[in-house]
């Protein structure tokens, strides 16, 4: 028995920034990559999209009091 | 005096010296243990040697001339006889001899993998730092220490064992420091990068040690004591050891002694070289001094609590700084501390005379140390410190002009912080106003004993005197107590009436009736003068009273704690009981309503006057409890025995019907889990049950009143003094240890009904009966333990919480950045909201409309 995680009710939508929202993000927080918090390119989370390192992988997360909130990770190795 | 030459730092390294560099940085070569000739004068090539600095005064130093505290010391170093490995370096040994080839040298990885992994390493370094580049070189080296044949010469490896501390065996055959030494060395250039040693700069070798470097004496000084005799310091006598035996050594070799002989001192050597650098190590003796007292060496010195990081840097002590204990005093405001009179003459505040306040400052210096309001220094323009006493007094006054300093006494309306440890939150220090009081102890409001988390039961607090105009300023503005009113946790009110100050103003808003001259007179002592807003009657009544209070443009809807209307119209109060529900500690929106309304100064003051409301209204009234206050009607008495009597009734019939097999388990429950749960159950709700019956009384008492007030005791409370003690049980389930099956000798074996388990019919006023007393003593001590035992715990994870947060901080983008700017998180809270400023966390958007819209009209 198998199941999709990202179906699951807890697990947050994840979704892969375009170079042109990476770069107005990038821009928007005056942030180099190393500076952002990472997420591994293997997290399960990340199973139905294509991404490389570097790429910028946008978090919508429910939240109590501010409705969805963004949240930013960068893809580094394994 | 020497010329100053200003350089730039611009990178700093840390690496190990080479031999030759310790003997290139070395004034001295020493050669003998002693330390003194016969005149006390250092023996030139001793531990002592003027060549590595200066403690004694007269003497100086021969190489850089200077005298006691001009000359910062030089290093000497020691020619051992034999090796001897560095203790803080025996895993690193470990592991290079792990992985690189006995016979060849060379690291035990393929020529090609090896390139490959260099230009893995660099990448890492260079995206993840450093930290990440130590930790794959952990993983690539681990990886190949199993290999057992040298891929570069085909040798056979062995296996090396480290036998702790610091004897290395290949094969069960021990590597003398010699031979490992011997391997260290014929490690090529090249191989080093990828263990991360910088080629160049460091050689393996070096970690076992042939020259040993002798740190200055400056950094050991001896102490003469009274009887003239000298005592040295705990390094001196290490080094003093290891040089003896050093000498030892080198005489033995040259005479030709025995292998034995030679082992056992070099042994030895090793021992003492160890503890030199490091005095705790696991497994060897620390050394001792004749006195069996641990001797302190290098590393001692830095680390764990006593060491120079916890005890000298991150636990400096402060000037101008007082502890004692604290006591409360409910009429001095919540803004102000309380400070004995004798802590005042010794805290002081430097204050700068000018032309206008020369007469003013004068007289504090008249006054002189001694007598209260006074000084006891002046500061002269030239930086120069000069105390007042009687003899200087005159020649002072005389002197005493505009840039002077005076250091007076600490006055009433100074400013000072105030502080409890464990200081948790940011209002674990806050800035309050002093108030110079007789006595011995710090005075402060019991409201704000809620934020120090403090009571009066011996605890003690810190209080500090900010010594410039900014530092004062910064505290006032941004610690002062009426600021921190709201808590950054709820966004409630953190300081708000206690015990009697509740309980006077819930009996005065829910029942007394005055006269109008004993309603002026409560009001004057709490600091009101102006009565024209109480109602002109022969009689007031207490909600009349309350009003006075409030402000006259405040309107507020909201609940008691019993869950009835509460309604402020124009600054009366219509309907509703104050209680703890409004005036307590984190609870009760009717503080807050009115902070952010009038704002924290008015806040404090309103606060300040409803307590001594609260506690005038009691001590003119009179309260008090008894014996009495815990009877019930026999009614009541009645009813309480009728609902204990029915719940017994249940636990048989569910202990029937487990033994007869006719109880259904509850899902994921055994039978017996089952039996036990809906017994509890069962107890339980009686207990609540007896409660309720107990609050409901019609008569009002003192322990009533102070539970429905909020202001101490609950329903619980009421219920286990006046009905039923009730169920007793330990981690969730009722008492079933002690004996084979049973609790108590006292009962048949598997015995399930209440009694035998940890009901306790009785209360508190009829008394327990033996069995029934030994098992709320159970239970008593099993959360006496329990509390023992969380305390430290829970205070450790915070530490460690708070230690790992600390350089976190709110930028100007809104973002929460560590220290190294990166992002935490994108908006503070995901909501970006300063909770303090908020209604439980929550945006009041509907009000803030309202309240615009008002503003505009």
């Amino acid at each position: 028995m198998t199941m999709d995680a990202l179906k699951h009710s807890l697990v947050p939508k994840h979704s892969k920034l375009s170079d042109n929202e990476k770069a107005v993000l990038l821009e928007k927080y005056a942030a180099e990559l190393k500076q952002l918090p990472r997420i591994y390119g293997s997290d399960p989370a990340l199973s139905s999209l294509s991404v490389k390192e570097g790429d910028i992988i946008k978090i919508e997360r429910a939240s109590k009091t501010a409705g969805i909130f963004a949240y930013y990770r960068v893809v580094t190795g394994n | 005096m020497k010329r100053l030459v200003r350089k730039k730092i611009s990178s700093i390294s840390f690496g190990i010296f080479s031999p030759k560099q310790v003997v290139e940085a070395s004034t001295a070569k020493i050669v003998t243990p002693e330390l003194y000739d016969r005149e006390g004068y250092p023996v030139d090539g001793g531990l002592m040697d003027l060549r590595l600095g200066v403690i004694d005064p007269g003497l100086r130093c021969k190489i850089d001339g200077g005298k006691l505290k001009e000359s910062f010391g030089h290093f000497g170093y020691i020619e051992l006889a034999r090796p001897v490995v560095h203790i803080k370096f025996v895993r690193t040994i470990l592991d290079i001899l792990r992985s690189t080839c006995k016979s060849c040298g060379h690291i035990l990885i393929p020529v090609e993998n090896a390139k490959r992994y260099m230009a893995i390493l660099d990448k890492v370094g260079e995206e993840l730092g450093f930290e990440a580049r130590r930790r794959k070189i952990k993983v690539i080296v681990a990886k190949y220490r199993a290999k057992d044949k040298c891929p570069h010469c085909s040798a056979k490896q062995g296996k090396i064992k480290l036998s702790k501390p610091y004897n290395y065996y290949e094969d069960e055959i021990r590597l003398s420091p010699i031979e490992v030494r011997a391997r260290l060395e014929k490690i090529p250039e090249e191989d080093l990068p990828i263990f991360g040693f910088k080629s160049g700069e460091f050689r393996p070798e070096w970690l076992v040690l042939t020259i040993m470097q002798i740190p200055p004496v400056t950094m050991r000084p001896s102490i003469t004591l009274e009887s003239g005799e000298r005592s040295e310091d705990d390094l001196t006598h290490k080094l003093g050891d290891i040089v003896r035996i050093n000498q030892r050594l080198f005489e033995n070799i040259n005479a030709g002694a025995p292998e034995v002989i030679i082992e056992d001192l070099w042994d030895l050597l090793q021992y003492h070289v160890t503890t030199f650098f490091d005095n705790a190590i696991a497994q060897l003796p620390p050394a001792r001094h004749r006195g069996g007292q641990v001797l302190k060496t290098l590393a001692n010195r830095i680390s764990s609590k006593d060491g120079r990081i916890r005890h000298n840097l991150a636990g400096k002590r402060t000037d101008f700084s007082a502890r004692t204990v604290i006591s409360p005093d409910p009429l001095i405001g919540v803004n102000e501390v309380g400070v004995p009179e004798l802590m005042a003459q010794s805290l002081t505040v430097p204050e700068r005379v000018t032309e206008w306040n020369k007469e003013y400052l004068r007289k504090f210096v008249v006054n002189g140390p001694k007598k209260y309001p006074g000084a006891n220094y002046i500061i002269k323009p030239d930086g120069k410190r000069k105390t007042i006493t009687n003899e200087t007094k005159d020649e002072i006054l005389e002197e005493l002009d505009v840039d002077y300093v005076v250091e007076r006494h600490l006055l009433n309306g100074d400013i000072a912080l105030f502080n409890r440890q464990p200081s948790l939150h940011r209002m674990s220090m806050m800035c309050h106003r002093v108030k110079v009081l007789p006595g011995k102890t710090f005075r402060l409001n019991p409201a704000v004993c809620n934020p120090y988390n403090a009571d009066f039961d011996g605890d003690e607090m810190n209080l500090h005197i900010p010594q410039t105009e900014e530092a004062r300023s910064e505290a006032l503005i941004l610690m002062l107590v009426e600021t921190q009113l709201m808590s950054p946790r709820s966004g409630l009110s953190i300081v708000g009436c206690i015990q009697d100050a509740i309980t006077g103003n819930y009996l005065l808003t829910k029942e007394l009736v005055m006269s109008r001259e004993e309603a002026i007179n409560l009001l004057f002592s709490c600091g009101v003068q102006d009565f024209s807003t109480l109602a002109n009657k022969e009689k007031v009544n207490g909600k009349e009273i309350f009003s006075v209070l409030l402000p006259k443009d405040f309107n507020f809807k909201g609940k008691d704690k019993s869950g009835n209307d509460v309604e402020i119209v124009n600054g009366e109060l219509n309907s509703g009981i104050m209680d703890k529900a409004n005036l307590g500690q984190e609870s009760g929106l009717m503080l807050r309503n009115i902070y952010e309304k009038y704002g924290p100064s008015y806040t404090a003051t309103f606060l300040g006057q409803i307590s001594k409301l609260g506690i005038g209204v009691l001590s003119r009234r009179g309260f008090s409890i008894g014996l009495a206050d815990v009877d019930l009607s026999d009614e009541a008495m009645e009813e309480i025995r009728e609902v204990v009597r029915k719940a017994e009734e249940e636990a048989y019939k569910l202990i029937d019907m487990y033994s007869e097999g006719k109880l259904e388990a509850l899902p994921g429950r055994s039978l017996h889990e089952t039996v036990e749960l809906r017994i509890l159950e069962a107890l339980n709700k009686a207990r609540n049950k007896g409660g309720d019956i107990g609050m409901r009384q019609t008569k009002e008492n003192a322990a009533l009143v102070m539970a429905r007030s909020g202001s101490r005791g609950n329903a619980l409370y009421i219920a286990q003094m006046t009905a039923v003690v009730g169920q007793q049980s330990l981690r969730g389930k009722r008492i079933s240890s002690g004996y084979k099956q049973r609790t108590l000798s006292y009962f048949k074996k598997n015995d399930l009904s209440p009694a035998a388990r940890g009901f306790i019919k009785n209360n508190f006023k009829s008394g327990l009966t033996p069995y029934e007393f030994f098992f709320g003593a159970m239970t008593g001590r099993d959360a006496l333990m329990d509390t023992a035992l969380r305390t430290p715990k829970s205070g450790y994870l915070y530490r460690r919480l708070s230690n790992a947060m600390q350089d976190l901080k709110v930028n100007y983008d809104g973002t929460v950045r560590d220290a190294s700017s990166k992002i935490v998180q994108f908006v503070y809270g995901e909501d970006g909201l300063d909770v303090s400023k908020t209604k439980g966390g929550e945006l009041d958007v509907q009000k803030a409309v309202e309240s615009a819209i008002e503003g505009k009209k």
